[in-house]
């Protein structure tokens, strides 16, 4: 077994340190070591986009990260979107509940994410935006249709509001 | 765990990195540098490499920028694909490495895969490599010797190779800035928006008396190592733009590939026949675009 790596981070404004595997990937750190298991594992090698995650306010993939490498970071998964004191879903779930924008719910978190580095970067996003933000994730329910439109209206919700969960983006 | 064991170094700077490279390397050790880990991490979790250390580069605070100094643009190999996407910079004064920044892979993969990791991974398919070759780009690496700025057509040795040493870093790569009136196109063909492309071509050219000049042509995702087409482009040097030379041109390029690449996405055959579509339409979009 090869030396233990020392980790520390933020993860939906919660520090932590650990000692983890090297070859322990971020995706199995937050599902296994911290027990976030809003964040889904698909193909684990890059192709669904099931793990996106908010990593220094920018979407990544958690399973071509190693959690070593995110030492240092803060981190944002899909339980850091509802509102940590009301309780209330982010606008970006209500979106998505009301456009119908998930069927098994599988990809949802991975979509969640990606939408929300899509609308901090850019508020009012056309469709075509839309789609090219989240070309990097799969969704073997829905058709995309309805998740197209859940972005939209996701959009409408948060226009000059403040977007970021609980915790901000970051 | 998917991926086998290796051990973990996180040096903070270049020389730091180069010295334990090639102490690894003394010690006959596989070792294998990290960047943002959005092709290595496939390759581990597959098993297809098992290195014996990971030397990762992300505490290396001092590789990550975009400038420009003297019409050369200069990237540091750690800058994320997607702070070349969002650059100003390159936008507007190399606006062919910006285009291709685009095609990379999905927003998530260019957030955290870096442009100096894009360079050294070498895939065939990967937009840098004709970019790289259109533009003759230089890579400025690293070692115990000290640094060596290698041009493209050096430094791209063969599929996933280059002329990288195992105890050196790529630190940098250059272009130069496009000149005033070039005209340039982009192209690719994918099976799903986002995915390696099957074939692609990056075009630049200028007009000068109604005739076209300086006519670059290059493809990539059809060999093991991205080319200029010579044939094609010296077709159109010196002559009148027009649909009939752009189609001419298109089957010269087809026609002077050797053995296109054959795999579960596309014959050879078919790749040949895309590259003749792929240069047709980008020579007609540069010619447009040309001032
Ligand atoms: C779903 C998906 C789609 C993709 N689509 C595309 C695409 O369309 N086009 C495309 O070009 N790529 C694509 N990629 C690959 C992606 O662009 C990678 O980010 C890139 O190839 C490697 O960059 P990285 O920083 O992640 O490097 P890593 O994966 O960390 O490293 C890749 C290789 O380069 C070496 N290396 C990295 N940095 C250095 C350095 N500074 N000095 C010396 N050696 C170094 C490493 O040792 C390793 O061998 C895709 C990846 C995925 C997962
Ligand atoms: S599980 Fe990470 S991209 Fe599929
Ligand atoms: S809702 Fe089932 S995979 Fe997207």
């Amino acid at each position: 077994m090869t030396a233990l790596q020392q980790l520390k981070l933020t993860v939906n404004g919660v520090n932590y340190e650990r000692e983890v595997d090297p070859r322990l990937t971020l995706v199995d750190f937050l599902r296994h070591e911290l027990q976030l298991t809003g964040t889904h594992v698909g193909c684990e090698h890059g192709v669904c986009g099931a793990c996106t995650i908010i990593k220094d306010g920018q979407a990544v993939r958690s399973c071509l990260m190693l959690a070593a490498q995110a030492d240092g970071a803060s981190l944002q998964t899909v339980e850091g979107l509802r509102n940590a004191q009301s309780g209330e879903l982010h606008p970006i779930q209500r979106a998505f509940i009301e456009e119908h924008g998930l069927q098994c719910g599988f990809c949802t978190p991975g979509f969640l994410m990606a939408t929300l580095d899509l609308l901090e970067r850019n508020p009012n996003p056309t469709d075509q935006e839309i789609k090219d933000a989240l070309d990097g994730n799969l969704c073997r329910c829905t058709g995309y249709q309805s998740i197209i439109q859940s972005v939209r209206l996701a959009a409408a919700k948060t226009q000059g509001g403040k977007l970021a969960g609980a915790h901000g983006s970051a | 765990m998917k991926p086998a064991p290796f051990d973990y170094y996180a040096p903070e700077t270049v020389d730091e990195a180069v010295s334990l490279l090639q102490r690894l390397e003394d010690d006959d050790v596989d070792a294998k540098i990290l960047a943002g880990g959005q092709s290595l991490m496939p390759m581990l979790s597959l098993r297809m490499a098992r290195p014996e250390a990971l030397v990762d580069l992300g505490k290396i605070k001092t590789l990550d920028y975009i400038h420009e100094e003297n019409g050369v643009i200069r990237i540091g190999a750690m800058t994320t694909k997607s702070a070349a996407e969002d650059s100003v910079l390159l936008q507007q004064k190399q606006p062919l490495l910006h285009a291709a920044t685009q095609h990379i892979g999905h927003r998530q993969i260019r957030n955290q895969g870096t442009v100096g990791g894009s360079f050294a991974h070498a895939d065939p398919a990967a937009e840098y490599g004709a970019i790289a070759q259109a533009l003759a780009m230089e890579m400025v690496v690293v070692g115990p010797d000290g640094e060596r700025v290698i041009p493209a057509d050096e430094f791209y040795l063969s599929f996933l190779t280059t002329d990288i040493d195992c105890s050196e870093v790529l630190t940098e790569v250059r272009a130069p800035v496009m000149s005033e009136g070039t005209g340039w196109a982009f192209q690719e063909i994918c099976r799903r928006q986002g995915d390696l492309a099957l074939a692609g071509v990056a075009v630049t050219l200028k007009m000068a008396a109604g005739n076209c000049t300086d006519v670059v042509i290059a493809v990539f995702g059809v060999n093991a190592i991205a080319a200029r087409l010579a044939d094609a482009e010296q077709l159109v040097n010196g002559s009148a733009p027009g649909e009939a030379l752009f189609a001419k041109a298109g089957e010269t390029a087809a026609a002077a590939l050797d053995e296109p690449i054959t795999d579960v996405h596309a014959t050879g055959e078919y790749r040949r026949s895309l590259i003749a579509t792929l240069v047709r339409r980008c020579l007609a979009e540069a010619v447009a675009g040309a001032a």
